[in-house]
């Protein structure tokens, strides 16, 4: 017992390294599999009020931006609503929203944005408060975002598509086509659809959208444009790089999406297994 | 003394503010970023309790970890640099370390330019390896590494030229 003891005081730099060093790295497997990391991430009250306070001085900065693009979205809207009240698109248009509404959409912030790590990760100032949960999709007015991956009382965390463990279903806008979308870690405009099947035709400058398979993100949000392609190494599969219609590097406002169903399908998935 | 502890204590500060809310951001050439809040550790007093030390540079790679959203990579790059200073210290200044006397701000530029490339050097590149943690990208990981490594040489020496006071 004595040596033991004494053992432990003749090596205790060496053991409170090994110890420290050991929780640091139990912290960084945590976070590199899937949501799972519960300690070390900045929805917290500390840092998401530190990135707030930050954020009320240089959101100031971006105000110009943030009007034409609120502009731009507007413009899109409006063309939208005026066809379709003249067009013949109204009749269906009427159907398809007269039955419940399947998404609701919250409009949030955006205080801090990672986009030349491995694992990039968004804050944003909507949380728990304003019923947020995980797995809810965030997009912006061009395209999407990611998907939300930790909420505290006050914040939210949003795991980036720049994000290695970030997978999101997606397909061609032209046909029903899927593939999975992630990240390969180089390009920040850059992202990769794989698994889609050799049998689709497309051609590059094509548009990608996200498909409706996963109960996160509505059928047919932009993603972005396909611009270049070859088959994996198995020859079955498209290895597609697609360039986004959003600028990952450079996002202010964004639109928290929750499906109202999600519960529903995901239970009847459940029953099938 | 207890100069000593509030002078490290609003450095500790200043640094992590300073990484998170300005250097995180700068993304140079779309990756490369600075990580100078390692200058805590690097500019820690020499006659200190080791314990102690290993576990403010803890604190520090948690805090920067925090605001960073990436895990413990910092905390664990933070933490071996200061259990290693010793060495170090001894590699790059010789004998004078020895005797316990040595002031930074009194060394030779040349000395401290090897103490803190090393520093930089084996910090980043085990920050970066955790990051990416993939043995295949071995060539990205180096690469970050180097890049960031000389932009971090940089502004450090700067920053210790910029706020030291002159004791000629």
């Amino acid at each position: 017992m004595q040596q033991i003891i004494n053992f432990i005081i003749r090596n205790k730099t060496f053991l409170l390294f090994l110890l420290l060093f050991s929780l640091s790295l139990f912290f960084t497997f945590q976070s590199h599999s899937y949501h799972r990391s519960k300690f070390i991430n900045s929805a917290n009250f500390l840092t998401g009020g530190v990135y707030e306070s930050v954020n009320n001085i240089s959101g100031y900065f971006g105000l110009k931006k943030e009007n034409e693009i609120l502009l731009e979205e507007n413009n899109r809207l409006k063309s939208i609503l005026m066809n379709t009240e003249t067009g013949t698109l109204r009749e269906s248009y009427i159907d398809s929203s007269s039955t419940d509404r399947k998404y609701k959409y919250t409009p949030a912030q955006v205080f801090k944005n990672s986009y030349s790590l491995t694992n990039n990760y968004l804050t944003i100032n909507k949380g728990k408060k304003d019923s947020i949960k995980v797995e809810f999709g965030v997009i912006t007015s061009k395209g999407i975002v990611g998907v939300i991956d930790k909420v505290s009382k006050n914040y939210g965390r949003v795991r980036s598509i720049l994000n290695a463990s970030t997978k999101v279903n997606a397909q061609l806008k032209k046909s029903n086509h899927f593939g999975t979308l992630m990240w390969n870690g180089k390009s920040p405009y850059i992202v990769q659809l794989t698994d889609l099947p050799k049998q689709a035709t497309f051609v590059a400058g094509d548009t990608i959208i996200t498909g409706g398979l996963s109960t996160i993100f509505p059928k047919g949000i932009p993603i972005g444009t396909i611009a270049s392609f070859n088959l994996d190494e198995t020859e079955n599969y498209f290895e597609i790089d697609v360039a986004l219609f959003n600028d990952m590097t450079d996002i202010g406002h964004v639109y928290i999406i929750e499906n109202l169903d999600a519960e529903e399908i995901s239970n009847l998935n459940n029953l099938n297994e | 003394m207890n100069n000593a502890i509030t002078t490290n204590i609003v450095r500790f500060i200043a640094l992590v503010l300073v990484q998170a809310l300005v250097l995180n951001h700068i993304n140079f050439l779309g990756y490369i970023n600075p990580y100078v809040y390692i200058l805590f550790i690097m500019l820690f007093p020499i006659k200190n309790n080791r314990l102690l030390f290993i576990f403010l540079a803890f604190l520090l790679g948690l805090s920067v970890d925090l605001f960073s959203d990436s895990g413990g990579i910092h905390s664990a790059a933070s933490v071996t640099i200061a259990y290693i200073r010793p060495v170090l210290l001894k590699f790059s200044f010789g004998a004078i370390y020895e005797h316990q006397t040595i002031k930074f701000s009194n060394t030779e530029f040349g000395q401290r330019l090897t103490y803190f490339l090393i520093i930089i050097l084996i910090h980043h590149f085990i920050l970066f390896s955790l990051e990416i943690f993939n043995s295949s990208k071995i060539i990205l990981i180096l690469k970050k590494s180097l890049f960031s490594s000389i932009f971090t040489l940089i502004l450090c020496l700067l920053i210790t030229i910029l706020f030291s006071r002159k004791s000629k």
